[in-house]
C-alpha cells in the first residue's frame, strides 16, 4: 500500500518535472526569437535618437559637407510609393485571394495559387529589374510609378495568400445562410464572408504594406532617389529605405548618424501603419 | 386541404450516388410537416431540394416539384430562395452584423435601402420570433454575442424577414437545451398560421407535439406520409411502426 503511494507520488513528480522542462525549453525559445528585435531596437533608437528632431520631419536634405537638415522629401517620398504600391497590391491581392477560396477549386486556382507561391520566392531585386524594363525604359526615366509598381508586385503574394486563408476560415454555414435568404452568390461573398473575414485581411494587407515599406533593392533603378521635394509620381522620388542606404555606406560621420535616423523613422512610420490597422479594425462589439 | 407544394417522383443525387428515390408527396399549405427517419436517410437532402440548396454543393435531381403549381425546379433559385426559406441546424447568425443587421440582411443586401421600411420590418420579425423583448435594448451587438437559443430565434426572425411562403427547418432545435426547444416549437405553432412548414426532426415527441403531417424517410425512400396523430398511433407500415416506437433508427 505504501509502496503503491511512493509509486505514484514518484510518477506524478516525473510528470511535473518534465513539465517543468519543457515549459522552460519553450521558454528560452521565445526569449531567443525576442533578442534580435530588442537589439534592432535598442541600436536603432540609440543611434538614431541624436538625429530625431522636429527638423529630420520638416527640412530637406543639406548639401554634402553641410551638417544638419533632414529628410521631410525621403519620409513623403516613402508613403507615396508604398501609396502607388497599396493601390495596386491591395485591390489585385484580396481579389484574386477572395477567387482562389470562392472559386479557385480548378485547374486555373491551382496555376495560380502556385505562381503567387513562386512569385512570393522571387528576390525583389528581380521584381525591381522588371519594373525597370517595363516602366522606366519606355518611360526613358525613373519614376515613383516605378517604384510603386514594384512595391505593388511585391505585396501580392502576400495579401493573396491571406486573403485566401482568412476567407477560408469563414464557416461555410454563413455562406448558406446567405444564400437562403435569396442573396445573390457574389452578393454573399462580398456583403457576409468577405465582411466576416475583413480583420484577417487586414492583417495581411498591413504586412504587405510594412514589408513594401522596407524595401531597398526594387527601388534602385526605378524610383531611384531624390535630394530635392518631388511628388510628381513621373518623377524620380526619395524614400527613407534608398537614404539609408546611401547615407550608411557614405564616408560622412554625419550621414552615418543620420542613416540610423532615417532608420527609427521608418520603423516608427510602419510601429504608426500597425496602430492605425488596430484602431480601424477594433471591434465594434463588446464581446461578453 | 391546398397544397403548397408537389413533388413528383424526385430522385437526388451527389455526384452519380443516388440518395432519394422516386420520392412523392403533396405539402399542404399552412400546415406543419414533420421529416422523420433514422440518420443518413435523405431528410435534410429531401428539404434541401425544396429550395435548390442542394445543387450548392453540387448535387443534382431529376423529377419535378411544384410550388404552387409551378416547377421549381426550372425558376431563378436565387428568387425562388426568398419564397421558400431555411433554417439550419446549428444556429448561423452573421457574427459581423448586428441584431438589427443580421434581420435585416436578406432586405438590405437585395437593394432594400430605406430604413423606414426595414426598422418595423424586422421589430416585426423579432417579435413574431419571440426574441424582441430580450434584444430590444441591445439591437446593435453583434449577432454571435447571445446565446444559443437566442441565435436561432435570431436566424429565424432572420428568414421571416425576407416574407417566404415556406420555411424549412433542419433539426432547429437539436443543438439547444429544453427551454429554448420549447420556445421554438411554441414559435413554429404561431407560424403555422402564415408559412407552410415541413421541420427535420430527430425527436418524436417534438414531431408529435409540433405537425400536422409527418413523413416517414427510411434509405431514400417515403416510407409512410399521412396525419400525424395517425403516423403516431396507428401507422400502416410495420417499419414506421418499430421506429416511431423507438426500436431502431
Ligand atoms: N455533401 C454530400 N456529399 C455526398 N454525399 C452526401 C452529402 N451529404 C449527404 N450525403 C449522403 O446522402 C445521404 C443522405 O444524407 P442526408 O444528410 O440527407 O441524411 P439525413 O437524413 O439528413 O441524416 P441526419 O439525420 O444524420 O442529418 C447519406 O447517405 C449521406 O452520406
Ligand atoms: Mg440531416
Amino acid at each position: 500500500m505504501e509502496n503503491d503511494m511512493k509509486k505514484s507520488n514518484l510518477f506524478y513528480y516525473r510528470k511535473k518535472i518534465t513539465s517543468f522542462i519543457m515549459m522552460s525549453l519553450t521558454f528560452i525559445a521565445a526569449l531567443a526569437a525576442i533578442i534580435p528585435l530588442v537589439l534592432i531596437f535598442y541600436y536603432t533608437i540609440s543611434k538614431g535618437i541624436t538625429y530625431l528632431n522636429i527638423d529630420f520631419f520638416v527640412a530637406m536634405p543639406k548639401p554634402v559637407g553641410e551638417s544638419g537638415g533632414g529628410m521631410a522629401n525621403a519620409i513623403v517620398g516613402t508613403l507615396i510609393l508604398i501609396g502607388i504600391g497599396g493601390a495596386i497590391g491591395i485591390p489585385v491581392g484580396i481579389m484574386t485571394g477572395t477567387y482562389l477560396s470562392e472559386f479557385g477549386n480548378n485547374k486555373f486556382g491551382y496555376i495560380v495559387r502556385f505562381l503567387t507561391d513562386v512569385l512570393s520566392g522571387i528576390p525583389s531585386i528581380v521584381v525591381g529589374v522588371v519594373a525597370y524594363t517595363m516602366v522606366v525604359v519606355p518611360m526613358k526615366h525613373f519614376s515613383a510609378l516605378a517604384g510603386g509598381i514594384a512595391l505593388g508586385i511585391l505585396m501580392i503574394p502576400t495579401i493573396t495568400r491571406t486573403t485566401e486563408e482568412m476567407i477560408k476560415l469563414v464557416p461555410h454555414s454563413l455562406r448558406e445562410a446567405g444564400l437562403a435568404l435569396g442573396i445573390p452568390k457574389w452578393k454573399t461573398t462580398l456583403s457576409i464572408v468577405l465582411k466576416t473575414a475583413w480583420k484577417g485581411i487586414a492583417t495581411g494587407v498591413l504586412l504587405g504594406l510594412s514589408r513594401a515599406a522596407g524595401e531597398t533593392a526594387p527601388l534602385l533603378f526605378t524610383a531611384l532617389g531624390n535630394r530635392f521635394w518631388s511628388t510628381s509620381i513621373g518623377q524620380p522620388i526619395a524614400s527613407l529605405t534608398v537614404y539609408i542606404y546611401d547615407y550608411a555606406k557614405s564616408p560622412f560621420e554625419d550621414w552615418n548618424q543620420q542613416a540610423w535616423t532615417a532608420a527609427l523613422v521608418l520603423i516608427l512610420l510602419i510601429s504608426l501603419l500597425s496602430l492605425l490597422f488596430r484602431i480601424i479594425t477594433r471591434s465594434k462589439y463588446k464581446t461578453n | 386541404m391546398e397544397i403548397k407544394i408537389s413533388v413528383k417522383n424526385l430522385e437526388a443525387f451527389y455526384g452519380k450516388n443516388k440518395v432519394l428515390h422516386n420520392i412523392s408527396i403533396d405539402i399542404p399549405k399552412n400546415k406543419v410537416l414533420a421529416i422523420i427517419g433514422p440518420s443518413g436517410c435523405g431528410k435534410s437532402t429531401f428539404i434541401r431540394c425544396l429550395n435548390r440548396m442542394h445543387e450548392v454543393v453540387g448535387g443534382s435531381i431529376k423529377g419535378e416539384i411544384l410550388l404552387d403549381g409551378e416547377d421549381l425546379t426550372k425558376t431563378d433559385p436565387v428568387l425562388l430562395r426568398k419564397r421558400v426559406g431555411m433554417v439550419f441546424q446549428k444556429p448561423n447568425p452573421f457574427p459581423s452584423m448586428s441584431i438589427f443587421d443580421n434581420v435585416a440582411a436578406g432586405l438590405k443586401l437585395n437593394g432594400v435601402r430605406n430604413k423606414k421600411l426595414i426598422t418595423p420590418i424586422v421589430e416585426k420579425c423579432l417579435k413574431q420570433s419571440a426574441l424582441w423583448d430580450e434584444v430590444k435594448d441591445q439591437l446593435d451587438k453583434s449577432g454571435a454575442n447571445i446565446s444559443g437559443g437566442q441565435q436561432q430565434r435570431l436566424c429565424i426572425a432572420r428568414t421571416l424577414a425576407v416574407d417566404p411562403e415556406v420555411i424549412l427547418m433542419d433539426e432547429p432545435a437539436s443543438a439547444l437545451d429544453p427551454i429554448s426547444t420549447t420556445k421554438i416549437e411554441d414559435l413554429i405553432f404561431q407560424l403555422k398560421k402564415d408559412y407552410t412548414i415541413v421541420i427535420v426532426t430527430h425527436n418524436m415527441q417534438q414531431a408529435a407535439r409540433v405537425s400536422d403531417y409527418t413523413a416517414f424517410f427510411y434509405m431514400g425512400e417515403i416510407i409512410e406520409f399521412d396525419e400525424t396523430n395517425k403516423i403516431f398511433i396507428s401507422p400502416s407500415n410495420k417499419q414506421t411502426e418499430d421506429y416511431v416506437r423507438g426500436r431502431f433508427g
